[in-house]
């Protein structure tokens, strides 16, 4: 099973998050910060620091540790807001 | 789960978490014949402790669960009463704001089981309400965290536990407390090297409080296995030590590691340079207390620093009908949860005019294993302190508030320009108004306002109180961010 990230193709189990399935796939970190564009992924990974925020099927500003990857799901990499396209 | 419109029975306790203290209190309040809502934010029951992958998922394994007998048999009896209508399980569900009612409580909760994009706003009433919503590991600021490959010890935990993730292959757990030890030993098992653990603490603190900490035969029980994980996979336990910084470019590649003194002072030519790939820290938890000052519950100071809800013996808040179990009521492990979630439910089953679901006797055993259970996690809580000049780790370029990206130099000059709490730090430079509300840097601002001081537990340090009620900055309604759209599509 996999889902698409930023093109890619990312592998996972059923039950992981997009969030999970990105750091066992080598992935760190999928946003950059509104002010200095500094890469942030998952910190907390139980939804309370909103850290690894995300592009998910169109909508921004998901939490990565939280969705759970199911097949095919387009994830992007977001930046700033999220909202600047 | 059946159909919250047609379902005309009204709920008598409304759960709100269904971990180790959320799923105890639903089963004896179930037992004793109440009609029960359980709401969790996640995807399976068991909250962090008993932390499963949904259904289907690969499971890390048992090797990483303590007391599962316990977890299967909670699950057993409320999966029994599910089916049989007298439990709701609703899965998924971010509670965002209760507010009292004539009759009980109006619970706001945003359905998010479905997929993304269609969250569902529901509205629960219920006679009494319970909130066992748990706890988030405490953290501190230090330079170099905002990299990513910077976790929490808990996030690295739940990436292990809940999705057979390992984040790193050279790793090393820092800050204080016991949760070090299975996060170090867990990624050790699932094939990590575990550099080191650094225990900020020094192990003189354990002696002050050793006849507590030993008479506790299933926690020696508990230490002892550790001890034994620990020697197997040659992980040295470094105690006074602490990581004071994390370096790389656009993702971790090594840290700092320095001695500390007693107060927490680095000593000077002790910092030494270890590459990493990942790095956990935690300094103790802080309970997860938006509902409870939402809906205006008594708060008291704990010796660790933070702040909890006062409770009575039977787990009630100073809010009629509201009660509290686990952390909530002061950081003390699942074991304990677990206890206070049942007194917490026989509390309900009074409250509603039942018979209790235990026995006398057994009720006096949990009685006494609660009263013992907190006496242990007070004396674990105080062999752990925040180390007092944990501050003078900080670089004025270093990040107090993750969210806003505010550095310390400006969180510093709010300070010198007056303010003297994490309010006023918030108004003036937006510490703590971002995304999670404070949550991971409302301690760390609070203590660098001089608003708390870390305390050892011994003595007060001059006349600054030690606890913080990290969401109390804001008195936010909001406990968790809601997209007002799904508000606009509530029915």
């Amino acid at each position: 099973m996999t889902f698409t990230f930023d093109g890619r193709s990312v592998p996972f189990v059923a039950g992981q998050t997009v969030g999970a399935a990105l750091v066992a796939h080598g992935v760190v970190s999928w946003r950059t910060t509104r002010l200095a564009q500094r890469p942030r992924g998952i910190f907390c990974g139980i939804g309370v620091c909103f850290d690894c925020l995300i592009t998910v099927a169109g909508e921004p500003n998901q939490r990565a540790c939280l969705v759970p990857a199911t097949v095919d799901l387009v994830v992007t990499s977001q930046e700033g807001t999220g909202h600047d396209g | 789960m059946g159909d919250l419109c047609t379902d005309s029975r009204p709920i008598d306790l409304l759960i709100v978490g269904g971990g180790p203290a959320g799923m105890s209190a639903a089963s004896t309040a179930l037992a004793g014949g109440l009609h029960v809502a359980l709401l969790d934010a996640g995807a399976a029951l068991g909250g962090q402790f008993w932390r499963h992958p949904a259904p289907g998922a690969v499971d890390a394994g048992d090797r990483l669960h303590h007391d599962l007998s316990t977890y299967r048999a909670l699950l057993a009896h409320l999966t029994a009463n599910e089916r049989a209508g007298r439990l709701q399980v609703l899965l998924g569900h971010h509670v965002w704001t209760a507010a009292a009612t004539p009759t009980g409580f109006a619970v706001h909760a945003l359905d998010r089981s479905g997929p993304v994009g269609a969250e569902r706003a529901v509205t629960l009433a219920a006679t009494q309400m319970l909130i066992a919503t748990g706890a988030f590991d405490r953290q501190l600021p230090f330079p170099g965290w905002d990299l990513p490959g910077v976790f929490t010890a808990g996030g690295l935990q739940s990436l292990l536990k809940g999705h057979g993730v390992t984040a790193g292959s050279r790793v090393v757990v820092a800050g204080t407390g016991p949760f070090l030890l299975p996060v170090a030993t867990g990624l050790a098992d699932s094939g990590a090297r575990v550099v080191e653990i650094c225990e900020a603490n020094s192990p003189t603190r354990w002696l002050r409080h050793a006849r507590t900490l030993l008479g506790s035969p299933a926690k020696g029980a508990e230490a002892v296995e550790y001890a034994a994980q620990l020697v197997r996979h040659r992980i040295p336990v470094r105690t006074s030590m602490a990581v004071v910084a994390a370096h790389g470019v656009d993702r971790l590649e090594s840290v700092t590691i320095a001695g500390l003194d007693s107060s927490g002072r680095v000593r000077p030519g002790s910092e030494r340079r270890v590459e990493v790939d990942a790095l956990g820290v935690g300094w103790g938890f802080a309970p997860q207390l938006d509902l409870a000052i939402t809906l205006g519950a008594r708060l008291e100071d704990s010796d660790d620093g933070n702040q909890v809800v006062a409770v009575d013996a039977g787990q009630r808040t100073s809010v009629p009908a509201l009660l509290v179990a686990g952390e909530l009521s002061g950081i003390g492990g699942a074991a304990l949860a677990v206890r206070e979630g049942q007194l917490a439910g026989e509390s309900a089953l009074t409250a509603a005019g039942r018979a209790a679901a235990t026995s006398p006797a057994r009720l006096a055993q949990v009685r006494r294993d609660v009263a013992r259970g907190r006496a242990f996690a007070r004396a674990m809580r105080l062999a752990h302190p925040v180390p007092p000049a944990w501050t003078e780790w900080l670089t004025d370029d270093t990040l107090a508030c993750r969210c806003e990206e505010v550095p310390v130099s400006r969180v510093r000059a709010a300070v010198t320009s007056g303010a003297s709490d994490a309010r006023q730090v918030k108004q003036l430079t937006r510490t703590g108004m971002g995304w999670c509300q404070g949550r991971m840097c409302g301690y760390a601002a609070a203590c660098l306002a001089g608003e708390v001081a870390p305390s050892d537990g011994r003595a007060s340090r001059g006349s600054l109180p030690a606890a913080y009620p990290v969401v109390a900055a804001t008195e936010r309604l909001v406990a968790t961010p809601v997209p007002l759209g799904s508000l606009a599509r509530e029915a």
